[in-house]
């Protein structure tokens, strides 16, 4: 199909329709308002589920309740919005519910601003919600990534029967891009939803029921251990990442969504001035591709992690860096977006930068 | 066409500031190239100052802001100051001459003045004044055909506003006559 | 040998985790006995709330959603939705339902969900402890208002069936007791009549049960029985507040 321009927030929407969504259970806030508006037209029009939930709180429980009955569910929201829904988050997540939730990060903390940022790096991947649980969490870079990650999202929720959250900042979700809507999806080999609450009638001899309640700590850690397991597996098989120029970098870049295609730019003009610099895009944040690391060569000057937040996803890559080189950090927050140059300024001057 | 162009087109809310773009990333789809759009977007886009970056590319677009602009459509004076310093060398200002009475003069740069609104009005339709300076900025560039661009616009409009194509259209004629009219010729 | 009476099928065998003299496991039981007397069992999903009765998706012999604090209402929506065909119903305290969850229950009533909520109301927070409730009536001593509630400082019993009555979407709002066999058999057949409203798609139903809570208001079974008719019923008196089906009739 030829390639069409489409809003962020709308192809996130459409790119939900196509990867098979049942429902969609959200409340208003902006960046991410066109992701409802579109799917309020174009699901109760094909006889699917939309509705405008009282308060994100009770969106996310919708899910929780209609991923339980065995329908393919989303949510969407931005930060302050996604920071109401934990609570429902680490609930679905426990029972092992397969869900699909968006969040179009905007700046912070408390109601911050409405322009782009990427400060719900910690949210995304430690949780804001109770216990120890993981989402997979992809982070893409353009509105074809986006589309690309968000028709395979509900296979992929299905697979583990864990919730997939795909993290984009407002610049993606308010943006338009030249998108192909037909571009291969990764098949999955998906099993018959024999857990769901849909009545004893489709499972005779048996109850079928969506809990999170282990009273008994023996239990309750049988049950941890037991997602550990999921999660090990979803480490191994689902990590992914774009290594770009990693063949003998001065510097080496990791960023990811927006702030990755900045450096994309930065690093040509980069190329330019004779200065080598090859970049880590984690394009899931969650399980984070700490492997990549290890191909960084032992010549290289150093790591940049640059974010649109005040160091996050830093963490990560220190662990990952394991104290083999150094590593600094560039960041804009609150919804100022870098252009190219302050990052070609960034690694001219990495002895500035450098954080440890 | 140069691997990317980088547009930035700034106005009033309610100039059309952000359809201009818009229009010009419709463009580059259909001809089957690159187009990215984004707005300055929330609150500050009513009544305020509105901007839109837009980039046109054959390649695949990377960062998609810019510090610096090859081509800057400005349609009021706040605009004119917040961007004039921010285009690259040999770029082109093109700016609203109706609300802008300066001589608009930047070095290394190709600065061309339109009075979008009073050639609007006079053609009977104020509210065609963007598509004035699309004429303009097409016939400055010449980076979509006029078969892409009434596409486009035929598309935007839609059934229910079919009617207000041939306003536009002439509108776009216009803008394309004035320049040609003063014989100016942007090289790059 | 003849069997006069035994468990509905509607519970599991799982025995119930009630205290003695409390409501819940005779209302667990008028559940049980209507889903089956309707043949809507096998249909059924309850939603289990937070609260003494968080496993009550143990004693109910469906399929079963336990939710967190307040949700229920959401939850029982997210289901409904997609399964339109199944009975959803919630069973929820008034901590869990006139508190936290307050928002989420108006708004499903509001938008008519064709949901029944079963409400358990005595009046106090059983699962923690004895803490005031929504509820709880004025001078009520509880391990949050140790000198008895007092209006000024923390409001007056919410009254929810009072309240559900003026929405709209609601079809169907009783509020019943079961301190004696009479008022049983009449609860009995308010949460049958919800259920078979929810079955005939009028939109929601709520049943409100003045109930029970003997162990942390500090009375003996009996105590507390008679306690919940001669106090209770005063601040919450009995009756049908809004039957939509009586009036289309």
């Amino acid at each position: 199909m030829a390639k069409i321009l489409m809003k962020g927030n709308e192809a996130i929407a459409l790119a939900a329709i196509k990867g098979g969504v049942d429902a969609f259970y959200g409340y208003p806030i902006t960046p991410q308002n066109e992701v409802p508006e579109y799917l309020s037209k174009h699901l109760i029009a094909n006889g699917k589920v939309f509705l405008q939930a009282e308060s994100e709180v009770s969106a996310i429980n919708m899910v929780y309740g209609a991923a339980g009955a065995g329908a393919r569910v989303m949510t969407s929201s931005s930060s302050p919005g996604i920071a109401l829904k934990q609570e429902g988050i680490s609930y679905i997540a426990a029972a092992e519910l397969p869900c699909v939730i968006v969040s179009v990060m905007r700046g912070g903390p408390g109601l911050g601003g409405i322009q782009p940022s990427q400060a719900d790096y910690y949210q995304a991947t430690r949780g804001g919600g109770n216990g120890d649980y993981q989402l997979i969490c992809y982070a893409p870079e353009s509105i074809q990534e986006t589309i690309d990650t968000m028709k395979g999202a509900f296979d992929t929720a299905d697979f583990y029967r864990n919730p997939v959250l795909v993290l984009v900042d407002g610049l993606i979700g308010q943006m338009m891009e030249s998108v192909d809507f037909d571009r291969p999806v990764k098949q999955r080999i998906l099993l018959e939803k024999s857990w769901a609450t849909n009545g004893t009638k489709n499972h005779p001899g048996s109850r079928n029921i969506a809990n999170s309640l282990h009273l008994d700590p023996v239990k309750l850690e049988e049950h941890n251990i037991h997602l550990q397991k999921k999660y090990k597996l979803i480490k191994q098989n689902e990590t992914q990442v774009e290594m770009i120029h990693m063949d003998d970098p001065d510097y080496v870049i990791v960023a990811y969504g927006t702030m990755a295609r900045i450096c994309r730019s930065a690093i040509s003009m980069l190329n330019e001035k004779g200065i080598k610099v090859g970049m880590i895009r984690p394009i899931t944040i969650w399980p984070f591709p700490e492997q990549a690391f290890d191909q960084i060569p032992s010549t290289c000057k150093g790591i940049l992690c640059c974010e649109l937040s005040m160091g996050q996803m830093l963490d990560d890559v220190l662990i990952a860096n394991n104290g083999r080189h150094k590593v600094g950090f560039f960041g804009r927050s609150g919804g100022m977006v870098p252009d190219p140059e302050e990052i070609v300024d960034a690694i001219v001057n990495f002895k500035d930068k450098v954080v440890k | 066409m140069r691997s990317a162009v980088n547009v930035k087109v700034a106005g009033f809310g309610g100039q059309g500031v952000m359809m201009f773009g818009q229009i010009l990333a419709y463009s580059a789809t259909k001809d089957g190239i690159n187009g990215l759009w984004f707005p300055s977007y929330g609150p500050e886009t009513r009544g305020g100052t509105a901007n839109c970056s837009v980039i046109v590319s054959e390649e695949t677009i990377n960062s998609p802001v810019f510090k610096n602009a090859n081509h800057c459509i400005i349609f009021n004076l706040p605009s004119l100051d917040k961007f004039r310093s921010n285009v690259e060398t040999n770029g082109l200002i093109l700016y609203n001459s109706s609300l802008i009475e300066e001589k608009v003069n930047e070095p290394n740069l190709t600065c061309v003045g339109v009075p979008i609104n009073d050639i609007a009005i006079e053609l009977g339709n104020a509210k065609v004044a963007n598509m004035v300076m699309m004429g303009a900025y097409l016939e400055l560039t010449h980076l979509f055909s006029d078969k892409t661009i009434l596409a486009i616009i035929e598309k935007i409009l839609g059934e229910k506003k079919a009617d207000l194509v041939e306003i536009n259209v002439k509108a776009i004629e216009a803008g394309k006559q004035y320049i040609q009219q003063q014989g100016v010729v942007y090289a790059a | 040998m003849e069997v006069k009476y035994q468990k509905s099928v509607g519970l599991t065998d799982t025995p119930l985790t009630y205290c003695p003299g409390c409501g819940h496991g005779i209302v667990h039981k008028l559940v049980a006995e209507s889903l089956v007397e309707l043949g809507l069992l096998d249909k059924a999903i309850a939603i289990a709330s937070v609260g003494c009765s968080v496993f009550s998706y143990q004693f109910f012999n469906c399929d079963a959603q336990q939710a967190p604090h307040g949700r229920a209402c959401a939850e029982a929506t997210g289901i409904k939705r997609v399964l339109p065909n199944n009975i959803v119903f919630t069973y929820q305290g008034d901590g869990d339902l006139a508190s936290i969850g307050i928002a989420e229950t108006i708004h499903a009533a509001n938008r008519g969900e064709n949901i029944t909520v079963i409400f358990i109301n005595n009046a106090i927070y059983g699962m923690t402890g004895g803490q005031m409730a929504p509820t709880s009536l004025i001078g009520q001593k509880t391990t949050t208002s140790q000198d008895g509630r007092v209006q000024a400082l923390h409001g007056s019993p919410i009254h929810i069936s009072e309240m559900f009555a003026t929405i709209e979407g609601v079809a169907y709002m009783e509020r019943v007791s079961v301190y004696d066999p009479k008022h049983v058999i009449q609860a009995k057949k308010a949460i049958k009549k919800a259920f078979q409203y929810q079955e005939e798609k009028r939109g929601f139903t709520m049943v409100e049960v003045v109930s029970s809570c003997p162990v942390n208001w500090g009375m003996k079974p009996t105590d507390a029985m008679n306690w919940v008719k001669t106090n209770m019923i005063e601040e919450f008196p009995l009756g049908i507040f809004k039957d939509k089906g009586d009036q289309n009739a």
